[in-house]
């Protein structure tokens, strides 16, 4: 989807803000928040592009508005009410009014260690050769899928090299298909992809800058 | 009295943070209910984060690399493993890619879509790295951005930004600073900030 959540490039938003001797949280709500997002990735009854999507397609306004654990928060509500494991009722009077639903997983205290160290690695077997090679020159494609993507903006219709090959990795595209599980974990080839300056930003731009992406089989098209 | 109830609040200003709060104590509350989460486990999350999982662990694969020409290459051939040898793995470092700074090459590391960024050796990402300024402008103006945290490097340099759009995440190798050949590793480990594993600092020349 063309959201606002796809930044790279655009114009207008300032310098950029370091803060000094920033602290981890900026309030005790954020280390909640980002502590109930971690452990309800957990419960399985989502993904972690689902998860994307939903912050995703918050209202744009809401999206460049709210602090990141806030887009963290609000899609999280829409991603327990749109299972049914709590109703906007529920959320909005803070009182349990339905039973719980059956959860894949809960994360109990014992296991969190050993779940955070083995996070969810993305690389799957290959089911068929890879398509482009080291060095090649490939495009970008021109498409603007209506669901979720991650290909930005700024690369598409835009020709770069091949310099890395990472083997078969989920495919985000198809991720989201399914919205509860068992997910849909077909893997495509994944490339990093480099583009010089002003390929992307044109002529103008700094020749000395190379920016590179990391782009599934399907986002990418042999340059003849 | 204070009248600090009264005047009109800015979408970032105090009111704004109490709504947060009560708004994620009730989700909180909810799903802890309904037996979705354990709370023990939430504590739990929250205090690896902030004491065990750091750029500190950053700090020390970076030491280790100026310290071990054979640790150096094989973080740059396999930076997964590499970085698993010294305990650090799992959620948002499970592909790890090593990108190492030289004179002619200055790294950068930018998630232009979210907030991705490699938790197990930096932690959690600051407020500036999911800021949409800095999302935006990395991938165009690098070198603009690195003057906005007051660094400047020479005119001939590449920068060379690596956007992380999937689930490979990207660790930056800072060049080790000059006259600290007589240091340790973990007297190295200091000079390593977490903004030069980012590519929006150096390493240090001197401790402050």
């Amino acid at each position: 989807m063309n959201g606002v959540h796809d930044m790279g490039g655009m114009q207008g938003f300032g310098r950029v803000m370091p803060e000094l001797d920033e602290p981890l949280f900026h309030a005790p709500w954020e280390s909640r928040a980002m502590a109930v997002t971690v452990a309800m990735g957990a419960s399985g009854q989502w993904n972690i592009d689902l998860a994307r999507s939903a912050r995703e397609s918050l209202p744009p306004a809401i999206y460049m508005s709210s602090s990141y654990y806030e887009i963290w928060i609000r899609a999280l509500e829409q991603l327990t009410i749109e299972r049914g494991m709590v109703t906007a009722s529920e959320l909005s009077s803070g009182h349990m009014q339905d039973p719980p639903r059956t959860v894949t997983r809960i994360l109990k205290l014992d296991t969190v260690d050993a779940a955070l160290a083995a996070g969810s690695p993305t690389l799957r077997e290959a089911t068929s050769p890879a398509r482009f090679a080291l060095g090649q020159l490939v495009r970008a494609r021109n498409i603007h899928p209506q669901g979720h993507t991650r290909l930005p903006r700024y690369v598409r219709g835009h020709t770069g090299k091949v310099v890395m090959v990472h083997g078969a990795h989920v495919y985000p595209d198809s991720h989201v298909g399914r919205s509860q599980p068992p997910f849909n974990t077909h893997a495509e080839w994944l490339y990093t992809v480099v583009f010089d300056g002003p390929e992307l930003w044109g002529d103008a731009a700094d020749p000395q800058v190379q920016v590179s992406v990391d782009a599934w089989e399907p986002y990418l098209e042999a340059v003849l | 009295m204070s009248d600090h109830h009264h005047h009109t609040h800015g979408p970032n200003e105090p009111s704004h943070l109490s709504d947060m709060d009560v708004r994620v104590r009730a989700l909180e509350t909810l799903l802890t209910r309904k037996g979705y989460v354990d709370p023990a486990a939430l504590d739990r999350i929250i205090e690896i984060y902030e004491t065990e999982v750091g750029p500190h662990n950053g700090a020390r694969v970076v030491a280790k690399a100026w310290s071990e020409p054979t640790f150096h290459d094989w973080l740059l051939q396999d930076a997964t493993a590499a970085i698993a040898s010294l305990g650090y793995s799992g959620r948002q470092g499970e592909h790890m890619v090593a990108v190492a700074n030289t004179p002619e090459v200055h790294n950068m590391v930018v998630c232009t879509l979210c907030s991705c960024y490699p938790w197990p050796i930096l932690g959690l990402p600051p407020v500036w790295y999911k800021s949409a300024a800095y999302r935006a402008k990395a991938v165009m103006d690098p070198r603009g951005v690195l003057a906005d945290f007051g660094v400047t490097l020479p005119e001939q340099i590449t920068f060379r930004v690596w956007d992380s759009t999937a689930e490979v995440r990207y660790l930056v190798l800072p060049m080790r600073p000059l006259g600290t050949e007589h240091l340790d590793e973990e007297q190295l480990a200091m000079r390593v900030t977490r903004n030069s594993m980012i590519g929006t600092g150096l390493a240090l020349t001197e401790l402050a």
